[in-house]
This record gives structure tokens, C-alpha cells and sequence, in this order.
């Protein structure tokens, strides 16, 4: 074997903590991906991606093609819903969603003609050189493509730029999170699309190099992008397995040694970290001008008669993906969404699988571990020390636990990206992650109270010195006009035992008269510096609001006062 | 169809509580036997004294407190407490002392906190404490090696002089108690003898009599060998209790070696092994952070030669534990590990 060109090598840095948990990827490691067949009907959430929701472009009782759009991307951060099949819109309203909460939200609903037929499709590029970045970005956004890993993120948002420079493009395969196996089997069978579409992204950044990180758990993997990936630019980065070593930031530090902090984005040092299915994807939209209306899933567990890979279009119903591998097993009670780790329960599976659908695990009470009661913290610190984040899980548990949100905040509560590891390792079985997600949902919820009211405060205190300043004016203009009068009658009264004064009397109270008349017109609203002087005292008003929260920010931060005071002190 | 939820992690749960206690009561066996072996039956009825009070207590608590007994029972952690207690009381003691250090342990230091995971104090050194401190004259009651000729009492003996100080005839209470080598040597110090003198006498003395603290610090050690081995403790802890000995009483032996002992000798006389690995590593008292743990641990080492060299008790390794104790939130707060990616946060391309 030729030694130019695509190297694998091990990863030369590593993160702190993590764990091993059972990897459970046996049952559908090696199960080619197979395509499901067409179903009658599929449900589109509108809102299946981060940002904006799409709109409809279609009515109920259109006839649709495969691959139309049916509802279109609203916003910069937003993305475009396709047709996964041709077919009649049977009916634009609430359905349920996968969803934690068994919610509803607005869906398109399709119902399949059986023809599969295809509606005109963007044209291929398979010159995507000679397309602009910008060119390829509209194609990306026209295709409705978002990262496949499991944050549902515009691709054509996550790679404009803007004016950083972009060397590096990071491919996610680690593919961590145990029983998952699509990104697996899309390297496996798919490794000459995934290295394509990285092509593509490293022409529309200008990146110079490729690392492709993959979890030494998958070697077959590692053979196949190995072979696929000529490109000299390209490196295969054999990751160690542990969870969570494909959390973006984790794998960046094990591939690159950069830490982006929290807050940054990794295009600010340089990177973009894109999934192995994002890319393949991309590919496809932009060579065979092939919307995202399918995607990889591994549906697994104990729970299902045939644990399987699947190319399943988006909008499938979960029950007929299930009905496709043979059903469920007795006992099952319980489908999840995403892996065992990060993965959320579902309450129904009359749900559709969207973008972010990777993986439905169902499991039988046999297939999981016994839920124990929680006990005391002991303060073992087991957690801290396979905390990715290098974080301190039992004091954020302490401060979430009181309610001490501020210390929350200050041990560095929003650096947690609810891995689970914590809960995972914790011997007295606390559910960790549920109290950083309590605790971070109860600060979101006071951060919005509070910026009502500094905006209500801010409004009444312009209104109050916008008041007082009309009061001032009224007071000064009133005070003029007495003066000129008073001067008037003085001059007149001047005027008759002296008559050759009156001159320059006269003309001082003209000039006052000017003047007062010039000072008083400043503040009537048809003149044009009133703007800028509203302006201005909204800025003052601001600034000393701010001021004022400052200090009580200083203060509370120096003794913890409860959040209720605070807010009561503040309006 | 329907489904029942659960939020992830769906974690494995393998480790617990229970598993954490039994193994430190596994790690306690080969120094419980090692004492009596050495110390006589005494030992074990302070064990069993103070463990049985301590359950009788805790369960009694927890019942007053209106919370669920049976899961604080039998998480093991009671038992830990109890047991790392009764080690530290004299051989010779009444019955009384292990059941009223272990209750007050267990009710003041323990529960009246709220119970396991949130008292600040070590509960079994705070029921050490107030027993040397409340009754100086039965907490020095030592009496010597098992193979001291004529002088060890059996179990029904122990057990007569534990319940009403009776004891066979022919054996007298000052034929059985002798000076701790701390002792002995806090006595040598006063009277003048050479520093170095009392030290060997303990360290190179000839059979049992002499080292009996080295078979029991050598058994302690193993059983911490297995918590660390099991993952139950960490070595940082103990490791820097002993780097604490070594170095205050190593500065101090330098700076004046006739009256000060040597580092050797505080190592392995004492409670410094068994302090170390079973009564500084309890994990709710101690520093939660990788290097807080040094420093806790350095400072129960400084402190507890400090105090056995100056101070007026024997043995410092239970004051030295409680004054790390009180300084564990400050610690805690500055050695907070640094979080992912704060250290690269201004380095910007």
C-alpha cells in the first residue's frame, strides 16, 4: 500500500475525563444501510432545525414532487424542508414531534402517490470548483442542509465565515455516544462521498487540511476513509474510545490541542468541525443537486425484533421505520431518541424522524440499567474527575440544588455540556445533568424577567425625567416671559422719568426675547434636534441604569443575596 | 404506543454508596485484625461497642428527623464511622467510651448536620476529641502487646474489665497498661533523656513489644492499598499526609535534632498511617479538588507534627484533622480546576 498521501495517526492530544460505558454497538455494527421502502404517509416539522422555523410554500391539496420544497427557510439561521416523496399535502397543522414533552407543533403532512416521482431539481454542479463559496452556500441553503450530528445547525450558516480564516476543516466521525452506528456504516460504505463533500467545504473555506477523527473502535472505519481519502491535505486521526470524545470541542482538543472556550466559535481559531453525514450531504446537494430528504439512522435496542441501519427519508413515522425491522419485543418500555448518554425519552412514537434523528433506541426494562434511588453526595469527586468540561459537578449539584444560582454561574454552570458523564459515574446515583438543566432553565427564565424589567425601569425613568425636564422647561420659559415682562414694565417705567435710556433696555429684552424664544423652540417636536437629544437622554437614562446594575451586580457577587431580593430591590 | 420516559444519562449505576463503605470495611479488616492481634481483645469490643451504638443512633435519628431509616442504614456508611472510631481508642478502655463517643459522633457530628454528605467535621474525630478532652484518664489507657509475658487479658478477661473493671487476680492495671511510643517519648522529652534514644528504642527495638506499631501501621497500609487500588480513594490524600510528616517534623529534626524526633519515627508511630488513608480521605469532609487534596493533606501532616511536638496531647493527627476540616470550603474554593477552554480564551488567531 502507497504510504503518499492519507496517513492515520493517533490523536496527539487528549481531553480530561470521560468514561467507557458500555459501547453496545454489536447489535447493528455490522447491518449494511438499508433503504426503507416508500411509506403512505410522512409528517415535515416545520421547526426541525436550529434558528428560525420554515415557512409553507405549499397549500393543503397541492400535488407535490419529490425533492420540492415544500416550506422555505425564513432567516439566515434557518432551513429549507423538501418533499421526501411526491405527493398530495394532506394537511399543513399540529402533530406530534419528538419531543420530551410529547408536543405538537406545526407540520407539513404528505401523503405519497406511490410514484417516487421526482419534481425538477437543482442541477447538478459536479464543477463545484468553479463555484463561488457564496454560490455554494445559496445551493446549501436551497438544499436544506444542517449538521447531521445532532445539533440540527444550518450548514450554509455554519460555514460563512465572515472574515476569519478558516485552515483547518475537522470531520467528525467519533461517533461516541454507545449503540450508534450510522456515521459508522456512511464511512464504511460511503467513505468517497464523505472525503468529496470535505473537499467542497475546504473550497468554499480556503482550509488547507482535513483531520477526520474517528474512534479506534471502528477500524473498519479507519481502513475505509484511510483508502478513500488520497488527498494529501487529508489526515485520519485515530481518536481513543471515550465517551464523550465526539463532543465537538473535545475532539477538536484531541486533534489540534486548541481548547475553544465557551462563548467562541472554533472558526475564530481557525476550525470548522462538521459531522461525516454533514459532509456527505453537502456532497450530494451540491454534485448531484440532491436536497436532504433522507438521512442514516440506527434504530437498536433490546427493544426491536431486527436492530438495523437506515436510510430513512426525514418525515418517516417512527412506528413504520419500527414495523420495518420486524416490531417491537415484548416489554418494551421505553424509545429514545439519540443515544442512552445525551439521547432524550420519547412518550409516543407516532413521531416523525427529523434531521436530527440518528438513532431511535427502544429497551426493554432488562436492556437498561435499574433506576436506584438517589443518596446523599458524598463529595467523592468521582464526578469532577471524568467531568470533560473540568468542571466541579458536585458544588454546581450543591449551588443548583439550593438554588444558589449566582455560585451556579460563577463554578461555571453554563461550561457544562450536559454529557451525562457525571450522572453516569456518580455512586449515589444523583441525576446531575437534570439538576444543571434545572438550574440553567431557572437563570434563562430570571435573565428574561430581568431584562423586562430594566426595560420597563429604563422606560420609566425617561418617562420621569422626560417629565421633569418639561416641567423645568415650562418653569423656565414662564420665568423668561416674567422677566421680560417685568423688564418691559421696568423700561416703560424707566422710560417716563428717562426717556433717553430706553434704547438699550429695549433692545437687551428683544435679544432675551430671541433667546428664550430660540430655547423654547429647542424642545418643540416638529424641530429637528429633538431626535438627537432624546437620543442622547436614552443613553444617559441607560447608562445610569446600568450603573446602577453593576453595583447590585458587585454587591450580590460579593455577598450571594437570594434572587427574589434582588429583583424586588431592583424594580 | 406509548412509552415511559427517563431523562439520560441512563447510567449504569454500578458503583454506589454501599459498594464504596463495604469496601473500606473490607480495607478495615486486616487492621482490626492486626490490633487485636497485637493489642488484645480490647480492641474488637471497642469495635463492636461503637458500631452497634452507632446504628442504634443513627437509626434513632433518622426516625426523630422523620426521613427513611432503612436506606441510611444500610448504605455502610454508619458502620465506616464507627469503626474508624473505635480503632482510635485505648485497648484498656471502659465500655462507656465507645458507646458515648460513638453517640455523640453519630447525633452531634453526624446527623445533627444532616447526616451523611453534609457535616463539615469528621463525625469520627470529633467523637475522639471529645472523649480526650472530656475524660484525659480513660483515653490514655494503653496497655501493651499481646505477647507481653503475663500481661494479656482473654476474651472473657477484656470483657470483665470493659463492662466493670474487674480483673483476674494476679494481674494489676499497672502491670497492663504501658506509655504509647508517643507517649514515651513526650515522657523522655520531659525528663531529658536523648531524643535519639527513645526513637530507636522504637524503631530497631527487638520483637514484637517494641514494633508493634510498625505490624499495625504495616496493616493499615495494605487495607489503604485496597481503596486505592479499588478506586475508593485517591492517593492524593495520603500522600501528601505523609509528604507533611515527613517534612515538618524532617525540618524540625534538622534544625534541632537532639529534642526532636526523627521523620521515620513519626511516620510509622501514631495514627499518622491510619490517619492518612481511613480518617483524612473521608471523602464529604475532605477537599474535593486534585490540588486541594494536597494541601488538606499537607496541612494534616504539618499540623500533626506540630501539635505532637509542641502541643500537650500525644497524638495530633485528630486536631489536625479537624482544623483541615474548617479549612476545606476555602481551599475548595481556590483550587478550582481550570475549566475547559478558560486558559486558551484569550488566545486568539
Amino acid at each position: 500500500m502507497s504510504e503518499v498521501g492519507p496517513k492515520v495517526t493517533a490523536a496527539r492530544y487528549d481531553f480530561h475525563g470521560g468514561i467507557h460505558p458500555p459501547e453496545n454497538k454489536q447489535l447493528t455494527r455490522d447491518r449494511p444501510i438499508r433503504d426503507l421502502p416508500l411509506m403512505a404517509r410522512y409528517v415535515l416539522p416545520l421547526h426541525m432545525h436550529i434558528g428560525a422555523s420554515a415557512r409553507p410554500v405549499v397549500k393543503v391539496g397541492d400535488q407535490v414532487g419529490k425533492g420540492q420544497v415544500l416550506a422555505q427557510a425564513t432567516d439566515f439561521i434557518s432551513a429549507t424542508i423538501h418533499a421526501p416523496t411526491s405527493g398530495l399535502v394532506a394537511a399543513i397543522d399540529d402533530h406530534l414531534i419528538p419531543h420530551p414533552g410529547g408536543l405538537a407543533a406545526p407540520s407539513i403532512q404528505l401523503v405519497a402517490d406511490g410514484a417516487d416521482r421526482w419534481a425538477e431539481t437543482l442541477e447538478p454542479w459536479s464543477d463545484y470548483a468553479a463555484r463561488s463559496p457564496t454560490e455554494l452556500r445559496a445551493r446549501l441553503r436551497e438544499s436544506g442542509v444542517v449538521g447531521l450530528g445532532g445539533a440540527v445547525f444550518p450548514t450554509a450558516a455554519k460555514l460563512a465565515t465572515g472574515t476569519a480564516q478558516v485552515t483547518t476543516l475537522v470531520l467528525n466521525g467519533a461517533e461516541c455516544e454507545p449503540y450508534i452506528t450510522c456515521d459508522d456504516r456512511l464511512m464504511r460504505e460511503a467513505p468517497a462521498d464523505i472525503v468529496a463533500g470535505a473537499q467542497i467545504v475546504m473550497h468554499m473555506l480556503g482550509a488547507t487540511q482535513c483531520l477526520i477523527g474517528i474512534e479506534d473502535n471502528k477500524p473498519e472505519a479507519l481502513k475505509a476513509m484511510r483508502a478513500a481519502a488520497k488527498d494529501p491535505r487529508f489526515t485520519v486521526v485515530s481518536v481513543p474510545t471515550r465517551y464523550p470524545a465526539g463532543g465537538e470541542k473535545q475532539l477538536i482538543r484531541m486533534l489540534t490541542g486548541i481548547e475553544v472556550p465557551r462563548g467562541r466559535r472554533a472558526m475564530e481559531y481557525g476550525l470548522i468541525c462538521l459531522n461525516v453525514a454533514t459532509v456527505s450531504a453537502t456532497h450530494d446537494a451540491i454534485v448531484y443537486g440532491k436536497p436532504m430528504i433522507d438521512r442514516i439512522m440506527t434504530l437498536t435496542g433490546g427493544g426491536v425484533k431486527q436492530p438495523d441501519n437506515f436510510r430513512v427519508r426525514i418525515g418517516t413515522l417512527m412506528n413504520d421505520v419500527v414495523a420495518a425491522a420486524g416490531g417491537y419485543r415484548a416489554g418494551v418500555d421505553r424509545l429514545i431518541m439519540g443515544g442512552p448518554m445525551m439521547g432524550f425519552s420519547l412518550p409516543d412514537d407516532a413521531v416523525p424522524v427529523v434531521k436530527a434523528t440518528n438513532c431511535m433506541l427502544s429497551l426493554r426494562p432488562e436492556d437498561r440499567p435499574a433506576e436506584p434511588a438517589p443518596q446523599p453526595c458524598i463529595r467523592c469527586s468521582l464526578c469532577a474527575e471524568a467531568c470533560p468540561a473540568d468542571l466541579l459537578p458536585q458544588q454546581l449539584y450543591w449551588y443548583a440544588r439550593s438554588r444558589q444560582f449566582d455560585r451556579a454561574v460563577a463554578y461555571h454552570l453554563f461550561d457544562c455540556i450536559e454529557c451525562g458523564v457525571c450522572t453516569a459515574v456518580c455512586p449515589s446515583h444523583l441525576p446531575l445533568v437534570d439538576y444543571y438543566r434545572f438550574a440553567k432553565t431557572e437563570i434563562w427564565a430570571q435573565e428574561r424577567e430581568k431584562s423586562k424589567a430594566t426595560v420597563a425601569r429604563d422606560r420609566f425613568e425617561f418617562r420621569k425625567e422626560r417629565l421633569e425636564r418639561q416641567k423645568a422647561e415650562r418653569e423656565a420659559a414662564l420665568n423668561k416671559k416674567r422677566q421680560i415682562l417685568e423688564a418691559k414694565a421696568a423700561t416703560k417705567a424707566a422710560q417716563s422719568p428717562k426717556p433717553a435710556g430706553g434704547v438699550p433696555g429695549e433692545s437687551q429684552a428683544s435679544t432675551e426675547t430671541v433667546a428664550a424664544e430660540v430655547a423654547y423652540g429647542e424642545y418643540r417636536p416638529s424641530q429637528a434636534p429633538i431626535d438627537t437629544r432624546l437620543d442622547s437622554a436614552v443613553e444617559a437614562a441607560r447608562a445610569r441604569s446600568k450603573a446602577r446594575r453593576a453595583a447590585l451586580e458587585a454587591q450580590r457577587t460579593e455577598a450571594p443575596i437570594p434572587e427574589s431580593d434582588d429583583e424586588s430591590e431592583e424594580i | 404506543m406509548k412509552f415511559g420516559t427517563q431523562s439520560s444519562p441512563l447510567s449504569e449505576g454500578v458503583n454506589s454508596v454501599q459498594r464504596v463503605m463495604l469496601t473500606v470495611w473490607l480495607a478495615l479488616v486486616p487492621g482490626t485484625i492486626a490490633a487485636t492481634a497485637l493489642l488484645g481483645w480490647g480492641v474488637l469490643i471497642n469495635v463492636v461497642l461503637a458500631v452497634m451504638t452507632g446504628l442504634a443512633a443513627e437509626a434513632m435519628m433518622l426516625w426523630l428527623r422523620a426521613r427513611p431509616v432503612r436506606p441510611a442504614i444500610t448504605d455502610g456508611s454508619v458502620v465506616v464511622l464507627a469503626w474508624i472510631f473505635a480503632l482510635c481508642l485505648p485497648n484498656l478502655g471502659p465500655w462507656w467510651l465507645p458507646v458515648f463517643g460513638a453517640i455523640f459522633a453519630v447525633i452531634v457530628a453526624k446527623q445533627l448536620y444532616g447526616g451523611l454528605g453534609f457535616n463539615l467535621f469528621n463525625p469520627a474525630m470529633v467523637g475522639y476529641v471529645v472523649l480526650l478532652i472530656s475524660f484525659p484518664e480513660p483515653m490514655t489507657r494503653w496497655g501493651p502487646a499481646i505477647d507481653v509475658g503475663g500481661g494479656a487479658l482473654n476474651l472473657v478477661q477484656s470483657l470483665a474489665w470493659s463492662f466493670s473493671g474487674a480483673l483476674p487476680t494476679g494481674i494489676g492495671y499497672d502491670g497492663l497498661s504501658v506509655a504509647t511510643p508517643l507517649d514515651h517519648m513526650r515522657e523522655q522529652i520531659m525528663a531529658g533523656a536523648p531524643i535519639h534514644a527513645v526513637t530507636q528504642s522504637v524503631l530497631g527495638g527487638a520483637g514484637l513489644a517494641r514494633s508493634w506499631n510498625l505490624w499495625l501501621g504495616a496493616a493499615f497500609l495494605l487495607g489503604g492499598a485496597l481503596m486505592l487500588w479499588r478506586g475508593v480513594i485517591r492517593w492524593h490524600i495520603p500522600v501528601a499526609v505523609l509528604a507533611g510528616v515527613a517534612g515538618m517534623s524532617g525540618f524540625l529534626w534538622l534544625i534541632a535534632p537532639a529534642t526532636h524526633a526523627s521523620p521515620l519515627f513519626h511516620l510509622v508511630s501514631g495514627a499518622t498511617i491510619f490517619g492518612a488513608f481511613f480518617v483524612a480521605t473521608d471523602p464529604v469532609t475532605a477537599s474535593t479538588t486534585q490540588r486541594g487534596r494536597l494541601i488538606f493533606g499537607f496541612g494534616i501532616g504539618v499540623f500533626t507534627v506540630l501539635i505532637r511536638s509542641f502541643g500537650n496531647y500525644p497524638d495530633g493527627v485528630a486536631f489536625a484533622v479537624l482544623l483541615m476540616n474548617l479549612c476545606v470550603p476555602l481551599i475548595d474554593y481556590y483550587t478550582q480546576p481550570r475549566v475547559f477552554g478558560h486558559k486558551t480564551a484569550g488566545k486568539l488567531r
